[in-house]
């Protein structure tokens, strides 16, 4: 399977996202934000970090850039569209998400691990995968989710809800919302289920010495709902 | 000609560093102040001598780029 990141100036996730995809087997490539084409992909991941140093607001600039509109393309043809942490907020800058993420809450840069549930399995990211519960980590200053009421319910009634924060446990509350986020919502899927937004970040998650192997657990899943 | 412009966050948006502020203030002894939003100012210079077309064009880039539109209202002085 073939898979490309794109880089941003202010991208620092890059690399990471690129050991993990090649970890689990995925031929990657890096693809600077500069280009007009995409290689051959059968996923294409933005990835996290501060992409133009969060000028104007976090993913704005990104979400003009040139490879954007290759991007925007090879979504609308069902490719699958995983953007992380910055690459969510590059998402919804682009409208490919709906929804926008806000200042945190409480005004602070969260970094931690956080634990969120599965909420749609029915779709190339989390079909079969073995655990509904995943522990993964989260780093950013706007990751809060936000949307209005009509397009909630509108991202309710199509099962567009990817992740929400939840305890160990599973549970969905207010004590295990790190960031203020409607619904507790870490990440949202587009109507079809081909781009993936989600604030945490699975690929730093991906060696059990370091931190945990939620993020294995995912991107194994995923290359296998590939093949 | 410069074009200015203000965006601002719409009625009903979170805005937790205007409420910062306001409690700042608050605590200065500014008893007054029951509420603070804070937004962004543009000047955007542009090589057109229509004041009218300048508009129109400028309205383009608040509504591609310099307001996001889920959550922000802009408005060209």
């Amino acid at each position: 399977m073939n898979s490309s990141v794109i880089i941003f100036p202010g991208s620092n996730c890059d690399r990471d996202m690129d050991v993990a995809l090649r970890k689990f087997g995925f031929k990657n490539k890096m693809v600077w934000h500069d280009e007009n084409e995409l290689p051959k992909s059968d996923l294409i991941v933005l990835p996290g970090g501060f992409s133009y140093g969060d000028y104007l607001r976090c993913g704005s600039i990104a979400g003009k850039s040139k490879i954007i509109k290759s991007v925007i393309e090879f979504a609308k043809s069902g490719g699958l569209v995983l953007g992380i942490c910055n690459g969510f907020q590059i998402l919804t800058e682009t409208g490919m998400l709906p929804g926008v993420l806000q200042q945190n809450k409480h005004i602070e840069f969260i970094c931690k691990n956080v634990f969120v549930k599965i909420k749609n399995n029915n779709n190339k990211y989390f079909k079969n995968i073995k655990k509904d519960i995943l522990e993964l980590h989260i780093a950013h200053n706007e990751g809060n989710f936000f949307c209005s009421d009509q397009e909630l319910k509108f991202l309710e009634d199509n099962d567009q809800i990817a992740v929400s924060y939840c305890d160990k446990n599973g549970i969905i509350d207010e004590g295990s919302n790190p960031n203020g986020a409607l619904k507790n919502i870490a990440g949202i899927f587009n109507k079809e289920k081909n781009i993936l937004g989600m604030m945490p970040h699975p690929e730093r998650m991906i060696d059990k010495y370091l931190s945990g192997e939620d993020g294995s657990v995912f991107f194994e899943n995923l290359l296998s709902n590939l093949k | 000609m410069k074009i200015k412009v203000v965006v601002t966050l719409k009625n009903g948006v979170l805005d937790p560093q205007g409420k910062a502020i306001q409690q700042t203030l608050n605590g200065m002894g500014f008893n007054d102040v029951s509420g603070v939003r804070q937004g962004k100012y543009f000047e955007v210079d542009v090589d057109v001598k229509d004041e009218k077309k300048a508009k129109i064009s400028v309205e383009e880039m608040c509504k591609k780029l310099l307001a996001n539109l889920v959550i922000e209202d802009y408005k060209i002085l």
